[in-house]
């Protein structure tokens, strides 16, 4: 009998968004261009787009918050529109704002009311949140005496407060301190341990870099590249970088082409990798100390940033064209 | 799927009392415990027909305007504020928001209308130094208050539902004021001819009739209500709210949440 096979946690088939705007004369906006994408089980996807790029209305859209122009989605399995899966997701919006007058217990207490949290486990469970984002000593204070970052340590406790499968994150890094961000860092990797999937939009490259399996970069409602950020950043090949101690440079590595920065008492080479065996040598003969060899790697944020480049440079041509 | 309606209520009604609007209470003593002392002195008959007229007509007023300016603001702030978005990204339906909005507020101002009526019974108290069988009848103009506050949720919740708290207050204040003289209309109505007459009488229909609702006068003079009008203003009230919350769920239902 075959395995049977793993359901993808997400599937966005053709998700469209057209807005009207105008007072008088209505005229069509579109927020996000038919929209196909995968999620798969247990995986940490980061959703990557400049502002404006459609990232927040497709997480508005496979909430239930708007309604899209056409397509439709399957989360975990069913029609993105049944309440019962909104029972197995949490949601974190981006900037979240919450009832001020209730305590941060009360808060969970309420959300957890509204997922069904059985009144045995409520206790239990939200203690044990409020320990996981780190506000156990402030559950009894109201929120409107929280900072910015109290309240996005309560949006992300609410999110995950009822144990869900999928979590979808809006800009969960916005308003945290850097140790902030290394605990949220560290939940969605705890999350994904626990077999979890987690879905999140951010602009900050980096830390999709850290997090993320694999990526979808969107700008102005298209998705322009889907795949494993390992696929994305090894996009250099076949250059490495050489480094080794000293200011001298020898004569035979400069002929072999090789593009050098010295930093202090470290040269730095980037040259083909071919060359790589012939430089060593010549270091050797030179009585130099290697460092390292490391293949050359562009960072996800290069990549980014030419793709988006790229994509405006084709849209000004097009539009040049016609 | 068990109902959020009972969750969402009680947090409307407990932002309602931490937001203090139950503070409304201490102008209401005040108003009706300075009334009680003025009117005592000063007349001898009609003390206790003043103390239920100015007490009975306190509780409908300070009713309408919380009714209207929380009602105003129960969906347009949630979506301003982007508190709804953490709530309907749970299983909760968007139906069930609104008919739990509706039910915490109504449940707000039955409370207030519950410790304004106990000032209304103390000062009549005060007054007049007893109770008499007559005095029971309050309970009706009470439960006539109620039902009118019902309707007053109901509609401030439909036009939250579409527009701004402001144009929301606007067309809320206008129809309250219009249906407390929908009586006037139906006799405008009556003597029309042609189109006036048509659009009187669509008009007499479309707008809740508050005037059913006040019972105040006769109550004060002591006379009966019939029981087919509390039958008949209970089925009123109660299909009245049910049309206007059928419609703000319907439109909140297509609604997006930008």
């Amino acid at each position: 009998m075959s395995p049977e096979p793993i359901m993808p946690s997400i599937e966005i088939l053709g998700l469209e968004k057209t807005y009207q705007v105008g007072f008088w004369r209505k005229r069509p906006k579109q927020a996000l261009r038919p929209l196909h994408l995968q999620v798969e089980d247990g995986e940490i996807f980061g959703f990557l787009g400049p502002n404006g790029a459609g990232k927040t209305t497709t997480l508005k859209l496979l909430m239930g918050l708007i309604f899209p122009t056409s397509g439709s989605a399957r989360i975990l399995g069913r029609e993105w529109t049944d309440p019962a899966v909104k029972a197995q997701i949490g949601f974190l919006p981006e900037q979240p704002y919450f009832y001020d007058y209730l305590t941060a217990h009360e808060l969970l207490e309420y959300y957890a009311q509204l997922s069904g949290v059985p009144g045995k486990l409520r206790r239990q469970r939200i203690e044990q949140v409020l320990h996981q984002v780190g506000l156990r000593d402030v559950q009894g204070v109201q929120l409107r005496k929280f900072s910015k970052g109290m309240l996005q340590r309560v949006g992300i406790g609410q999110a995950i407060l009822h144990d869900p499968k999928l979590v979808f994150f809006d800009e969960p890094m916005s308003g945290l301190d850097p140790m902030g961000r290394r605990e949220v860092r560290d939940l969605m990797e705890q999350l994904k341990q626990e077999g979890k999937t987690v879905f999140f939009s951010t602009h900050i490259l980096s830390d999709a870099e850290a997090l993320c399996d694999r990526v979808a970069i969107i700008h102005k409602g298209e998705v322009l590249r889907v795949g494993a950020v390992d696929d994305l950043t090894s996009s250099v090949r076949g250059k490495v970088e050489v480094i080794w101690q000293g200011s001298q440079i020898p004569a035979s590595i400069k002929a072999l082409g090789a593009e050098c920065h010295v930093t202090a008492d470290m040269v730095r080479a980037i040259l083909d990798e071919k060359h790589q065996d012939a430089v060593i040598d010549a270091l050797r003969r030179e009585r130099l100390r290697l460092v390292s060899v490391t293949p050359v790697r562009t960072s996800l944020e290069t990549y980014f940033v030419e793709k988006l480049r790229h994509a405006e440079t084709t849209a000004g041509s097009i539009a040049g064209g016609a | 799927m068990k109902t959020s309606i009972p969750h969402i209520a009680s947090n409307t009604f407990r932002e309602a009392v931490r937001d203090r609007v139950l503070y409304n209470l201490i102008a209401f003593a005040l108003l009706l415990s300075g009334a009680a002392i003025l009117v005592g002195q000063i007349s001898i008959e009609i003390e206790k027909l003043v103390v239920i007229n100015l007490g009975l007509t306190a509780v409908s007023l300070f009713g309408v305007v919380i009714a209207i300016f929380i009602g105003i603001g129960l969906v347009s702030k949630e979506i301003e504020k982007r508190t709804l978005y953490t709530v309907l990204s749970r299983p909760v339906r968007r139906w069930e928001f609104i008919v739990g909005k509706f039910f915490g507020l109504a449940g707000t101002l039955t409370v207030n209308t519950f410790f304004m009526a106990i000032g209304v019974f103390a000062a009549l108290f005060y007054v007049s130094h007893r109770f008499v069988r007559a005095d029971a009848l309050i309970f009706v103009a009470l439960y006539f208050i109620i039902l009118e506050f019902l309707i007053v949720c109901s509609l401030a919740l439909l036009f939250s539902s579409f527009s701004s708290p402001l144009l929301s207050a606007v067309f809320a204040f206008s129809l309250f004021v219009i249906g407390s003289f929908s009586e006037d209309l139906r006799n405008f109505a009556s003597m029309a001819h042609g189109v006036s007459r048509w659009l009187a009488t669509g008009a007499a229909c479309l707008v809740p009739n508050f005037s059913a609702f006040n019972v105040i006068a006769s109550i004060a003079h002591e006379q009966p209500v019939a029981v087919q009008l509390i039958l008949q203003n209970t089925l009123y009230a109660l299909f009245y709210a049910a049309m206007a919350l059928s419609g703000a769920v319907l439109i909140f239902e297509h609604r997006d949440l930008k």
